[in-house]
């Protein structure tokens, strides 16, 4: 994962509620078996309407309707908003599987009150840029909320899986004092 | 302090408390299948990391598979099959491949081959493995660097989500069931109404369902926001698992919310107010009675849905014609669901104008439909009966809808284009939408 560095820039404004992975990444691209190139599938249905608010606007911050990024659990999803040019992700709430994907692999879902999430359109609309310092916690001047371990996770661009695999003596003891409760092998 | 389901089965699985971050959760059992797996695989493979327990993964072929004789699958679909089955031997997962018997839809077979045990933790990367809290396990869905994660620590991190309870009471009017009871309640709670919370579903009405029912209540959890669904067990739930092979644990007791325990949210629903529910939108709680009309668009997103879906508000939900019927997918394509879409086409014909096919939801699923004869049944009023698989559900595979085809579908999403680009999907339950095909509009058996 690449650290996550202050992003300012223009802002892409999607003022819709309840975009769904579906959306953002259709079915017939989860067919590959690769986790780059999917930039240019991204909102592939919508994209095809020329009015589509990605077709006339640009910018590494997108501004999101409410509950961005509901329904399925596919990473395709923030990977393809990552490839296309995304850094941020700004929306009044996610879908929790979205949000969590978009954690890991450094594609920033900064969760604000509604109401700032429509001023922060508005100046993008205006043609403002907007910052969004992680470090600080700010994003075009609002704070938003990142427990610190994730934070920090962001900034230094760590792996999770070498973070967990540090507490491998953790887990061995609680495997110890866990007898696994089934098993897939047994069942042939 | 009393606690609810979710805590006892979180506090369990804490292999490290994460104070202000995530704590680190131990994973009993992970369900993997073609779609969301390669990437992880892969990267296991660049970093030379093994899978640290084999015995508590198994993997299954179901998104892409084809589930008709003639019906060739594309290359790129047969390729991710074929990962699938080159690292399920690289790492020593235990697979279901197609032909084996015991292949099908990932969250139809873990409850069937009695993988899915009250109190564990389960996840897969699919968004519906809430369906699994149906047993009482804490299930849910993750994405695909958290696959990898999984695979190779056997652990998650997480934070624990917040508790809602959704209490069904009452009884229901005949003709009504589980999927009503769930659409009624998203179509309540929004489909962000449940973000950030694990859902118990609890009342008389839910111990009075089957497990089978209960499923389909917990797999559309996730369809109100909710990561997972849970229903503490019970007799009925051991029964069902002793039925699988599953003899009755010690560590199975005590595993209910206590009477006293606070949620962080409460909501109520008498099922015996609850209609036959239709989705008239693109998206699970756009949902109406089916005999209700098609609402008045409430706001912009509601509009755009009604301009995709080809409908003018105010036209009676019965009236509204369909040219295809699907039944099957994770929601609805066990034993029960097939019986009871039989129980209304039996002896009757499928409308000359709707094209209508069951897919059962796994290989067992099929072979106990026609040890039962319901097969006959289907074909003979018209049916297409084919393999198990999620088919139609997602359309990866040759089941696709065409643009501006109308489906009546006992899945569990309506999004713009889910079931094939242009397809206008309306969710509804088997009976629902066996009635359906038979009258080529919607309508009740
Ligand atoms: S049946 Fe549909 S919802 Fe269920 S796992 Fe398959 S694609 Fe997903």
């Amino acid at each position: 994962m690449k650290a996550f560095t202050t992003v300012t820039s223009r802002a892409v404004v999607l003022d819709r509620p309840d975009v769904d992975t579906d959306q953002i990444i259709p079915k017939q691209f989860l067919k590959r078996i690769e986790r780059s190139g999917f930039g240019e599938f991204l909102f592939f249905d919508w994209r095809k309407d020329p009015d589509f608010e990605l077709n006339h606007q640009s910018g590494r911050i997108l501004l999101a309707g409410r509950n961005f990024g509901c329904g399925s659990s596919r990473e395709h999803a923030p990977w393809s908003l990552q490839d296309y040019g995304f850094d941020v992700v700004i929306a009044p709430s996610f879908g929790d599987i979205f949000r969590q994907n978009s954690l890991q692999i450094g594609l920033l879902p900064v969760q604000l009150p509604a109401e700032q999430v429509q001023q922060l359109m508005e100046r993008a609309r205006a043609g403002e840029e907007l910052t969004v310092d992680l470090e600080a916690r700010t994003a075009g001047g609002f704070p938003f909320e990142l427990d610190d371990h994730t934070r920090q996770r962001l900034l230094e661009g760590l792996d999770d899986v070498a973070l967990t695999l540090r507490e491998a003596d953790a887990i061995a003891a609680f495997e110890a004092a866990h007898p696994a409760p089934l098993s897939t092998v047994s069942l042939g | 302090m009393a606690k609810t389901l979710l805590d006892k089965i979180w506090e369990r699985h804490v292999v490290r408390p994460g104070g202000d971050g995530p704590d680190l959760l131990y994973i009993d059992l992970h369900l993997v299948h073609e779609v969301t797996s390669p990437q992880a695989f892969e990267s296991l493979r660049l970093a030379g990391r093994p899978v640290r327990r084999p015995d508590l993964t198994i993997a299954t072929m179901d998104h892409n598979v084809a589930t008709g004789d003639d019906t060739p699958i594309d290359p790129l679909s047969q390729q991710q099959l074929d990962t699938l089955r080159d690292n399920c031997a690289a790492f020593g997962v235990p697979l279901y491949a197609t032909g084996s018997g015991r292949e099908g839809i990932v969250h139809v077979i873990g409850p069937e081959l009695g993988l899915t045990q009250p109190g564990i933790t389960i996840v897969c990367g699919d968004s519906h493995t809430s369906t699994h809290g149906a047993l009482g396990a804490l299930a849910f869905g993750i994405g695909t660097s958290e696959v990898e994660h999984v695979l190779a620590t056997q652990t998650l991190p997480q934070r624990k989500p917040k508790s809602l309870r959704v209490t069904f009471v009452g009884e229901p009017a005949p003709g009504v069931g589980a999927k009503d009871y769930v659409l009624a309640a998203i179509g309540r709670l929004g489909v962000d109404g449940g973000v950030g919370h694990v859902i118990e579903f609890a009342g008389p009405a839910i111990e009075a369902l089957s497990v089978e029912g209960r499923l389909t209540i917990c797999n559309m959890s996730i369809e109100a926001g909710a990561r997972a669904g849970l229903i503490a067990p019970d007799e009925t739930t051991f029964a069902y698992l002793r039925e699988r092979g599953v003899p009755r644990r010690d560590d199975w007791r005590d595993l209910s919310s206590d009477a006293d325990a606070v949620f962080d949210r409460e909501v109520e629903i008498d099922v015996g107010a609850i209609r036959p529910q239709v989705t008239w939108g693109t998206n699970p709680g756009m949902v109406a009675s089916i005999d209700d009309v098609v609402p008045e668009p409430a706001d912009e997103a509601a509009e755009r849905a009604l301009t995709y879906m080809g409908l003018q508000a105010g036209t009676p939900i019965r009236e509204i014609a369909v040219d295809r019927v699907f039944i099957g997918s994770c929601t609805n394509s066990r034993i029960e669901d097939l019986r009871a879409a039989a129980a209304v086409v039996r002896g009757q014909r499928v409308h000359p104008s709707v094209r209508a096919m069951v897919v059962p939801g796994s290989a067992q699923v099929k072979a106990q439909a026609e040890a039962e004869g319901l097969d006959r049944i289907f074909v003979d009023a018209g049916f297409e009966w084919r393999r198990a698989g999620c088919s139609m559900c997602l359309g990866m595979n040759p089941d696709v809808l065409q643009p501006g085809e109308r489906c009546a579908s006992t899945s569990n999403r309506n999004f713009e284009g889910r079931q094939g680009a242009g397809g206008r999907t309306h969710l509804v339950s088997p009976s629902i939408a066996a009635a359906t095909a038979l009258a080529g509009h919607f309508a009740t058996a």
